[in-house]
């Protein structure tokens, strides 16, 4: 396994995510004769995980049972551990498409951060494209080494520690894209510029504040970049559920049923609703909204260094 | 090479005037009609891509001098509009004056500055409304294009905004969803089943970069393509694209697939979809609740040539030279069948693996029957994603996903864009959004157990299942 490649079977030294239901799981890495413990009992990796197939159910020692499931990065950034607020998948989404990357393309990054981001860009630009990400803090830097290493992608980014806004990305001329999460941008414009290809390339900036987005804007127009343009993306999540509604008593004879204007004709219907007059509901499915939800995570200026 | 981002003839070009693209390809001699403007690409031809370009009279390119911005030499702005009226007298020039300038081949940016110049408003005008003022005239009448290199965002953003209707109203920011959620990349081995004009597919190939291999599954004669051929992908590409029918899923599942029956040819199919490819000019009606699309039945084409006798002409070599193109005919159409086949078999054998590293389905169709079948031919811990227009159709599906089990981490997902316009002490969202960009039900694969719903099973069920204590809610079948 790596990051950047399926495998069928887990390995020794894979890192495996541990599904144990809705929205819950944790990473786990393999390594002969250890154990992890699950609140379904005891993972043995020797002979519970390894030469397993991925997507395999797992039994655990108190009866209970877990999938295994091949890491991805998308999985990764639900489960890494944070150093920092991290950039979650719908915003990278977004931004992958938008920076226009795809296998063969040179990257810029700053800051490295927990490395949410940093995973996807490198599977995206996999096999023949590069990353390289700068981050000042120097703990992280070493972290984000170290984590790229064991996922099989260390020969796909180059990590510097080292202010982006003063001493840059440390390359120049060559990279099709660069994206900024760092809290001072416009700092940094100047450098993007360069880092970029001399024929061109696109930028992303993140930011939480409009005060952020403006003065980054300002300095994109002045550097020379096109296309300049704020986005914000939100993502919606629905629970599926079949809901009951009660009909209304309003004093109608049982015999006047046909005339409430639900048909009960056919529950095997899928998806169209069905009345039950007897318990005197209506059933329907529907997507229910989630009672909170993630309203802001930051705007997205992109433009193109033409 | 550097080469590469230099435009060429024959390339697939995008041309982009202030939102509005549209797909070309760039050949000599050849007039284009966009945004009301007629020109000939030949002079773009060895510039770099990304290149702003001026329509000059006789419709010819000439790349965009930088020119400093005009900096109206009266610096001059009212501080409100309390005294500013509408008489519809404010512009001194007429119609016909303007018309006449631009007939005299003016320059779009001295005729903006004749208009500023003739406005007895302008200078009463605040700053930012000036700014506006100028912005708006320039758009009218300073006509300059650029050429830009196709890619998924440049593409699914042109669809969106010209035919949503023949991508399903897919928004672009949907598509991403789709490639991140499904972890589209090189190497991979992907099942693609799509009814948004080949967008899908082509977003797929980008992010494979030409590794890895793609089975397209196809409604009808044949799979359209007319949105990834604006994406100018090279040849290679194409080597590791395989397609299958759907017609042929049921009998492939159950073992008793043949090539012998094939659906109609599918070139003649793609020829008549490739006719309305989504880059005519005119914008079709926004609201069509039933698009019907060009059936997908390829209907036997006669050629007149061959069904009729061969003509009476007297001259017998005329004949021998008839009858010997007849043969040719017959072979050239054999060697396509046999390839046909060949290819068809090819695609069969990879689907019979069922180790595919994932499934993107965004069609037209009931997603539910397309779901349930196709992802037989997927491995264990790999993600799907299913697109549709409507959230109803999704529902089901996530129902019945569950009842057949196999799949854990379903999420129904849906999500909001918002452009903001961002200037100085003017920074606000943009005054429209879209109302709607489809929905999504991801998830991943796992090993589905024969003698499933155990007991067992149940318990992960329920964990999977968000509680349902604070409304009152059943999970009853209907």
């Amino acid at each position: 396994m790596s990051f950047v490649e399926y495998g069928d079977t887990i390995k020794d030294g894979d890192t495996a995510i541990v599904f144990l239901g809705h929205e819950s799981m944790f990473p786990v890495k393999v390594q002969h004769g250890t154990v992890t413990q699950t609140k379904y009992g005891v993972i043995r990796h020797s002979t519970d995980l390894i030469g397993k197939k991925y997507g395999s159910k797992v039994t655990c020692s108190k009866g209970g049972w877990v999938f295994i499931l091949h890491p991805t990065p998308e999985l990764w950034t639900m489960n890494l551990p944070h150093r920092t607020q991290i950039l979650y998948s719908t915003d990278i989404s977004i931004i992958t498409m938008m920076l226009e990357l795809k296998p063969g393309s040179i990257v810029c990054e700053s800051g490295t951060g927990s490395g949410s981001l940093s995973h996807a860009l490198i599977r995206t630009v996999a096999p023949t494209g590069h990353l390289y990400t700068v981050e000042f803090h120097q703990q992280r830097a070493e972290k984000a080494r170290e984590e790229f290493r064991e996922h099989g992608v260390e020969h796909l980014v180059t990590v510097t520690n080292q202010d982006v806004c003063k001493n840059g990305f440390g390359v120049s001329n060559v990279a099709d894209a660069v994206f900024l999460d760092i809290p001072s941008p416009w700092e940094a414009i100047g450098h993007a510029k360069s880092a970029l290809k001399a024929e061109g390339g696109r930028i992303c900036s993140f930011s939480p504040c409009i005060e952020q987005v403006q003065r980054t804007c300002l300095a994109m127009e002045e550097y020379g970049f096109t296309e300049i343009n704020t986005l914000e993306i939100l993502l919606r999540v629905y629970n599926v559920r079949t809901i009951s509604l009660q009909i209304p008593d309003l004093g109608k004879a049982p015999e006047d049923n046909s005339s409430t204007g639900f048909d009960s004709s056919n529950p095997s219907q899928q998806g169209s609703p069905c009345a039950n007059l007897q318990q005197g509901t209506v059933q329907f499915k529907s997507g229910v909204p989630l009672r909170e939800v993630v309203g802001h995570t930051g705007y997205l200026t992109f433009a193109t260094k033409s | 090479g550097p080469g590469a981002r230099r435009i060429r003839e024959g390339d697939c070009a995008v041309l982009k005037r202030d939102e509005v693209f549209k797909a070309v390809s760039v050949l000599r001699r050849r007039k284009i009609i966009f945004e009301k403007q007629w020109f000939y690409l030949d002079n773009a031809i060895g510039h770099i891509y990304g290149t702003t370009f001026e329509v000059t009279s006789g419709g010819n390119l000439q790349p965009k001098q930088e020119v400093e911005e005009t900096t109206t030499e009266t610096k001059e702005a009212g501080t409100d509009n309390r005294n500013i009226v509408d008489d519809g007298k404010s512009q001194k020039l007429t119609h016909d004056d303007i018309k006449a300038l631009k007939d005299k081949g003016i320059k779009g940016q001295e005729i903006v500055q004749q208009l500023i110049e003739n406005s007895t408003t302008f200078r009463d005008k605040t700053e930012f409304a000036q700014d506006k003022y100028i912005k708006k005239k320039k758009k009218k009448y300073e006509a300059v294009i650029t050429i830009v290199k196709p890619s998924t965002r440049i593409l699914s953003t042109m669809y969106y905004a010209r035919e949503p209707g023949k991508i399903n109203h897919l928004r672009y920011d949907t598509l991403a969803q789709m490639l991140t959620l499904g972890n589209v990349h090189a190497g991979n081995k992907m099942i693609v089943m799509e009814t948004c004009a080949g967008l899908v597919l082509g977003a797929v190939m980008e992010r494979m970069g030409g590794y890895g291999s793609i089975i397209q599954m196809y409604p009808g004669g044949g799979p359209v393509r007319a949105a990834t051929s604006c994406f100018g992908f090279p040849k290679a590409f194409f080597d590791n694209l395989h397609e299958f029918p759907l017609s042929k899923v049921q009998s492939l599942l159950s073992g008793t697939f043949t090539t012998e029956t094939l659906p109609a040819d599918p070139e003649e199919n793609a020829l008549l979809e490739e006719e309305s490819n989504g880059l005519s000019e005119e914008k079709q009606p926004s609201l069509q609740e039933t698009e019907e699309e060009p059936a997908p039945e390829a209907p036997m084409e006669i050629n007149p040539a061959e069904e009729q006798d061969t003509m009476d002409i007297n001259a017998e070599d005329v004949e021998f030279k008839e009858n010997k193109e007849k043969e040719n005919n017959v072979r050239e159409k054999q060697l396509k069948q046999w390839e046909r086949r060949k290819k068809l078999k090819e695609a069969a054998a990879l689907l019979r693996e069922r180790n595919a590293d994932g499934l993107i389905v965004a069609s037209k169709f009931h997603p539910t029957p397309l779901l349930l079948s196709l992802l037989e031919f997927v491995a264990p811990s790999r993600p799907f994603v299913v697109y549709c227009q409507y959230k109803e159709p999704l529902l089901e599906c996530y129902s019945k996903l569950r009842e057949r089990g196999g799949v854990i981490n379903l999420k129904l997902s849906e999500t909001w864009l918002r452009n903001y316009q961002v200037l100085p002490d003017r920074s606000h969202p943009k005054l429209t959004m879209s109302g709607g960009g489809g929905y999504l039900l991801s998830g991943i694969t796992v090993v589905l157990e024969k003698g499933k719903a155990d007991s067992s099973n149940s318990e992960a069920l329920k964990m999977e299942e968000p509680s349902s204590k604070r409304c009152k809610l059943q999970e009853l079948p209907c």
